[in-house]
């Protein structure tokens, strides 16, 4: 298609053909009855989709839409400072359990090491799902526009 | 004593009500946005109060003197693309509506109104992102081909071009589908 001929319809259809360009755009037309044909066509589908609009929902939904946002956005950081925090407890509590773990001398060495084993297990499946996140994440084909 | 720092919210005052006058200005067009590309009222009012949030948490990334929906549609659109690609057996419904409806004393002539909103709503659907994009952004929401072109971040002349085709296939599309 003449990538003219698409400007000068497109300019058109926006009412702001100068008047040099009207009459290149009605030469177009009269000397070509496949852009006629083409426009007409342009014509017809315009008229249908001028007639139409996207359906506005009740005013509730304006007058609540903020608050949804706001609320959210509160909520993120409470779960945020929740996360936090939860680390920082956990982590501690962790480390006091696996202290008091290896300090413990009622616990037979086969148990532990059996535990030590099935810890080790657990913290190596963490690892893999984290890297095949990380991984699926890097060949994310919408990686760049997530933001 | 409670100090003033303790009764603030999470979020201070004066950032929240200048974030609540560009929510106000800008949440019709994000929504009918996202209405235009997902085609269902429940995810565009999800995914455009989401992208507020996003807009909200890189904020110092926004250049103010841009325009602040042209940085905010990026946004919004990659949460459509991304909701598109991990919903593709989504619901849609009819998201559209004659501008002036017939009386309902004319029954003959709302029938015909509904087919034809029918006919142009389930095409439009089939169209790919890019196409129904451009459609909703020109002939629904009415934005310059300038402002699109800023927007999607393409010449003006490709606005004119993807419009031009997008407007043939769904006229191609409508044709077939009425014959």
């Amino acid at each position: 298609m003449n990538e003219r001929f698409i400007i000068l319809v497109e300019k058109y259809f926006d009412n702001v053909l100068s008047a040099e360009e009207k009459n290149e755009f009605e030469h177009l037309l009269n000397s070509n009855p496949e852009l006629k044909n083409e426009f007409e066509e342009q014509k017809k589908i315009k008229e249908v989709l001028n007639k139409m609009k996207l359906r506005n929902p009740s005013r509730d939904v304006w007058d609540s839409y903020w608050m949804g946002v706001y609320n959210k956005i509160e909520r993120g950081l409470a779960w945020i400072a929740i996360s936090i925090g939860a680390l920082i407890f956990f982590g501690y509590a962790s480390f006091e359990a696996v202290n008091a773990f290896i300090n413990d001398t009622t616990t037979p060495p086969l148990v532990k090491v059996g535990i030590g084993i099935l810890i080790f297990g657990v913290l190596i499946l963490i690892f893999s799902l984290l890297r095949e996140k990380i991984f699926t994440h890097k060949r994310d084909n919408y990686k760049e526009i997530q933001r | 004593m409670i100090t003033e720092k303790y009764r603030e919210p999470s979020i201070s005052k004066k950032k929240k009500r200048e974030f609540e006058v560009l929510v106000k200005n800008n949440m019709k067009r994000a929504y009918f946005s996202a209405l235009g590309l997902l085609g269902s009222h429940d995810s565009a009012m999800d995914i455009s109060q989401e992208a507020f949030i996003r807009a909200y948490r890189n904020f110092n990334k926004y250049d103010p003197k841009r325009k602040f929906f042209t940085w905010y549609y990026k946004i919004l659109k990659n949460l459509c693309l991304n909701f598109i690609r991990d919903n593709k057996s989504r619901k849609e419904e009819n998201y559209l509506e004659y501008k002036i409806n017939v009386s309902s004393d004319n029954p003959e002539k709302e029938v015909e109104q509904r087919e034809l909103i029918d006919l142009l709503y389930k095409t439009i659907s089939e169209l790919n992102v890019d196409e129904r994009e451009i459609l909703v952004l020109r002939e629904f929401e009415d934005y310059s081909y300038s402002e699109i072109s800023e927007m999607l971040n393409i010449p003006e002349g490709t606005v004119m071009s993807r419009l031009y085709y997008a407007r043939k296939k769904l006229y191609d599309k409508m044709k077939r589908k009425l014959l």
